[in-house]
């Protein structure tokens, strides 16, 4: 039996046309199966390939050089809130909030809360700089952000 | 000097500025329509003339990258849109995604047109969620009313634009890297030649261009090469290989200062006046002490410095890289430059795509010493040590493929050069300014 979904077989599919080359939808795939299953276990990666006539060495190989994918054993939770680090955010508190939410969330970077609510990662430059300290809910940026505020944000998202 | 009114910005904060009623309301895509009455080297030639230069940090000219191409090709030819703005303190392109997408859809229509490419793909970065969206419905409503597809306002030319977002990595905003991750791959910069014009995406010609580069297209069909030469700096008359730095350009003001905004203005105003009139001055009362003034590759002017035009060619004259992304970011007397170049440092330590060695190794050395240094257990020597590091990577010693290292290298001698005085009275003093939210960091898993 297969292990991806037809519906995910399908969003993945979907984007074969847009290339002369099958490969070209790598990222694509990975960032579907991502988005619906919180990381990309390896029969996805071995499904992938099959899909786009890849070794799955290739799938994964793409797959490792972003850090944006996790494997099964980095599962993210519900949600995944990025802090920026990066120079602007930086200047103006941002690693004092990611700081604040670890303590908050009780997670080192990049660990997800016990409820399995929210991961919080660092990131690097979020490219909200006039809104600095800024934050990325899964690929929403919010800015001008305190910890309290991202705080009660997040717990709005439950 | 009379107040400059916007362009690229004009419309932002209309209401509905990223629907295509509004945009056509406002004479939208009759820059298009103009160049689809010309031919496609008219077009080329008219943006050739207008002496637009890149805006995505190289500033090479955008005209005359377009004539690299192969000529009589069979095709196909391709345009790739960079999208994947990253360089940090970097964040016009966003704004012009999100509020005026038809902006850069009518750029890329007409830069397609001009090189003769019916297919463009636009590599957005993924932490851009906001502009994919925007964008994604903009080209829906083009294709519904006949802006692209098979046969644009009839005239029989033929574009398909496919969005590609990344996934988070700053080495795709280097040209090869980018197209290296569009076809599915680890984003390894390609060696060069052969540049992207004669072998690029899938293999075929393929011209890459910024946002920014694109809706400057756009305004200088719609208003005309004239005008756009008419803003800006032309060439220094003592420097035959100068071309000038003509044109509106988008700066983007963060860090200590009161109000961090994105502002539109000729090519040359001062890093002073920026952070003055439109960056609300430093916070707190304080005073500047560098400035950054394209983004982090570029390293960083003095408070001395100030007086220098941000065009093309005005940050090189203070030993800084270039103008790179317009990208302004201001640092307060209060605070220490090790700790801004640890930040640095890190950041292209983290950004490395680790294909070239002396990058690879380079980066995380060089955020090696900066953090012993910022635990009190520098050593005076260290700071040749980092020049001496830094001096032997990048595409300027001729080390390394790409240019991110060079990048990584020029903040680090710059630094050093100019804020010598201040790294040896740190290191004498032993003090550690490292933070627990950095140490915390270095638990991430």
């Amino acid at each position: 039996m297969a292990f991806l979904s037809d519906e995910l077989r399908s969003q993945i599919e979907s984007h074969i046309p847009d290339y002369p080359d099958k490969r070209a939808v790598t990222l694509w795939a990975l960032h579907h199966v991502q988005d619906a299953l919180r990381c990309v276990p390896l029969p996805a990666i071995r499904e992938i390939a099959e899909i786009l006539e890849l070794h799955p060495s290739e799938v994964h190989d793409t797959m490792s050089f972003y850090g944006i994918f996790r494997d099964e054993k980095h599962q993210l939770g519900k949600d995944r809130l990025w802090v920026c680090r990066s120079v602007s955010c930086g200047l103006r508190g941002g690693e004092e909030i990611l700081e604040n939410l670890c303590k908050h969330y009780q997670v080192t970077p990049g660990g997800t809360s016990e409820d399995g609510k929210v991961t919080v990662e660092y990131a690097e430059c979020l490219g909200g700089c006039e809104q600095a300290p800024c934050v990325l809910v899964n690929d929403e940026m919010f800015g001008d952000m305190t910890t309290e505020s991202t705080i009660e944000m997040m717990d709005r998202l439950k | 000097m009379a107040e400059y009114e916007p362009v690229l910005l004009k419309r932002i904060n209309k209401p509905d500025s990223a629907s295509l009623a509004g945009y056509l309301a406002d004479g939208g895509y009759d820059a298009l329509k103009k160049a689809l009455a010309m031919s496609p080297e008219e077009t080329t030639n008219t943006v050739k003339d207008a002496g637009l230069r890149g805006r995505g940090g190289a500033g090479f000219p955008c005209g005359l990258k377009w004539t690299f191409l192969p000529k009589d090709h069979p095709g196909p030819i391709y345009l790739c849109v960079n999208a994947d703005e990253s360089e940090p303190g970097t964040f016009n392109n966003r704004i012009l995604m999100e509020k005026d997408p038809h902006q850069l859809i009518e750029g890329i229509a007409i830069a397609c047109y001009a090189i003769k490419s019916q297919k463009a793909y636009l590599y957005i970065r993924y932490e851009y969620g906001r502009s994919y969206r925007t964008l994604k419905k903009a080209l829906e409503e083009c294709y519904a009313q006949g802006i692209l597809g098979d046969n644009i306002f009839g005239t029989g030319f033929k574009l398909d634009i496919v969005l590609h977002r990344g996934a988070g990595a700053y080495i795709c905003g280097e040209e090869t890297g980018l197209i290296e991750s569009l076809e599915g791959k680890r984003a390894w910069p390609r060696i060069k030649p052969p540049f992207p014009a004669i072998e690029g995406l899938f293999r075929k010609p393929t011209i890459v261009n910024n946002v920014e580069t694109l809706c400057c297209v756009t305004q200088i069909l719609k208003l005309g090469g004239e005008w756009f030469k008419s803003i800006g700096v032309p060439p220094n008359p003592n420097n035959p290989r100068d071309p000038g730095s003509y044109g509106p350009k988008l700066y983007g003001i963060s860090g200590h200062v009161n109000t961090p905004c994105c502002v539109e203005l000729p090519m040359g105003i001062t890093a002073g006046e920026l952070i003055e009139r439109y960056g609300g001055g430093v916070w707190k009362g304080r005073k500047v002490k560098a400035v950054i003034p394209g983004g982090v590759s570029m390293g960083f002017l003095t408070a001395d410095e100030l007086d220098t035009p941000l065009d093309f060619s005005g940050p090189g004259k203070k030993g800084c890289l270039g103008l790179g992304t317009a990208a302004v970011v201001v640092i307060d007397d209060q605070t220490r430059m090790v700790d801004v170049l640890y930040n640095l440092a890190r950041f292209f330590s983290h950004e490395s795509c680790g294909q070239c060695t002396p990058c690879r190794e380079g980066t995380s050395w060089m955020t090696r010493i900066l953090e012993r240094m910022r635990k009190g257990q520098g050593r005076r020597e260290d700071l040749d040590l980092l020049i001496e590091v830094a001096g032997s990577m990048g595409i300027i010693p001729g080390t390394t493929i790409c240019g991110l290292s060079d990048g990584a290298a020029w903040p680090i001698k710059n630094a050093v050069n100019k804020f010598r005085d201040e790294f040896e009275s740190y290191i004498e003093s032993g003090v550690s300014t490292v933070t627990s939210a950095q140490e915390l960091m270095q638990l991430a898993h």
